[in-house]
């Protein structure tokens, strides 16, 4: 069973190698999102500071919702969806091993370039560590609740805009929790509440996920 | 032993067939006829459990296919319309990918025998043409002889006289080592002389 799981992230992070420009796209939508409100809000440094963490998870989360649409849609397209389903592992841990996969390839590298973004805003160098954390702690949560929708919505018409409204509404929490825990490391407070309830989200996310994928599968595929 | 007892399916609400029953045992072959839209392909995929009868069960060794999940998984190869390859991959990665996924564990140098039997060039799939597509996916019933079930949806589709006559001769040989085939198909075949037929529509 993990033999499979280890199978299927190693073919999905082979094949986002082969199609590189596809991860690139999210990661550039993320890092140009971010780089708008200065353009927009002007360059007033304390008020920069101030919108920082807030501006950085919203570009996470739209970036994370932009790259959900070809989480289970290319599968499904060539017939190698009806494969996993009859393959050796159980359709919850396939479902697993696609979504860790799809972090590792739109979600980490975000974890990765924050801090750069950081920098624009001319955040306190003292908390990159909580943003980073906080983002590495909250991307896996949004990708295993995203992945839920991506199910449901598969091979439907306009199935992104209906991904969007389905899904935008359940990131409020890890959005709170993750800008809430920049924001509070900031005013010099302990961000240990929110980066534990975030962790306690992601542990409930890896559990419950994946098998009501599993079931949005079923449904969608039948 | 795979069993059908009363199966019915519906498409919206038009229903295709209904209280189709058979019995099929090691060594058997059945094939699937009637016109476009007469059900075919759903019926081999609620035999493959992809998808649910409106009523009736499909059974493997006398236990419900729904029971057994990953165990009938395993004991069945399945291959549909769409030949389930990656674009981005060659041959040789596809097919090697799809025996683990399945748990089979086939050595990569039979992997790559079978596919050089077929004919299938190593390139990256995007660039063969639609008949090798489906010599690289048949390529999966070469290393899967000993996977007791077989379902296929329309496997004479785009081959040439030689493929076809290739793969009516691993079917034959299939049937003979006790194996168990159902395939639907327009196309005559030396085969249906030897299989059982259900009719649709």
């Amino acid at each position: 069973m993990l033999a499979v799981a280890r199978t299927l992230v190693a073919r999905d992070l082979l094949l986002a190698w082969r199609r590189r420009a596809d991860a690139a796209v999210a990661l550039l939508f993320f890092i140009i999102v971010a780089s708008l409100f200065p353009l927009g809000v002007g360059a007033e440094p304390n008020q920069l500071r101030a919108i920082a963490p807030g501006v950085i998870w919203v570009a996470a989360l739209l970036s994370s919702l932009l790259s959900l649409g070809r989480l289970f849609a290319a599968d499904h397209a060539d017939g190698t969806l009806e494969q996993l389903m009859l393959g050796a592992a159980p359709l919850g841990v396939v479902a697993a091993a696609k979504t860790v996969a799809h972090w590792l390839v739109s979600g980490l590298p975000l974890v990765v370039i924050a801090p750069v973004i950081a920098l624009q805003y001319d955040v306190q160098r003292s908390l990159y560590g909580v943003l980073a954390l906080s983002l590495l702690l909250g991307t896996p949560v949004l990708s295993f609740i995203g992945a839920i929708g991506a199910a449901l919505t598969l091979g439907l018409r306009g199935g992104g805009v209906l991904l969007a409204l389905l899904i935008l509404p359940l990131y409020v929490q890890v959005l709170i929790l993750g800008a809430g825990a920049v924001d509070a490391a900031s005013s010099g407070l302990a961000a240990t509440g929110q980066l534990l309830v975030l962790s306690a989200l992601l542990i409930v996310a890896v559990v419950f996920a994946p098998w009501a994928t599993a079931t949005a599968l079923r449904v969608s595929v039948d | 032993m795979l069993e059908a007892a009363g199966l019915a399916c519906e498409r919206g609400a038009r229903r295709l067939f209904a209280e189709l029953a058979f019995a099929l045992a090691g060594g058997e072959a059945l094939r699937i006829a009637g016109p476009n839209g007469s059900g075919k392909t759903s019926l081999v995929r609620i035999l493959c459990g992809l998808a649910a009868p409106a009523a009736g069960e499909v059974r493997w060794n006398g236990t419900p296919i729904r029971h057994l999940a990953e165990d009938y998984h395993r004991s069945l190869v399945y291959i549909g319309h769409a030949p389930a390859l990656k674009d981005e991959l060659t041959p040789l990665e596809n097919l090697d990918i799809a025996t683990r996924l399945a748990a089979a564990g086939v050595a990569r140098h039979a992997l790559a025998a079978a596919l050089s039997t077929l004919g299938v060039p190593d390139l990256a799939v995007r660039k063969l043409s639609q008949g090798q597509k489906r010599r690289a996916a048949l390529a999966r019933l070469l290393v899967s002889q000993s996977v007791p079930l077989w379902l296929l949806d329309e496997p004479f589709a785009a081959l040439d006289a030689r493929g076809a006559a290739a793969l009516e001769d691993l079917l034959a040989g299939q049937l003979r080592a006790g194996g168990t085939v159902v395939y639907t198909t327009h196309q005559p075949s030396a085969l249906d002389a030897a299989a059982r037929l259900i009719e649709l529509g």
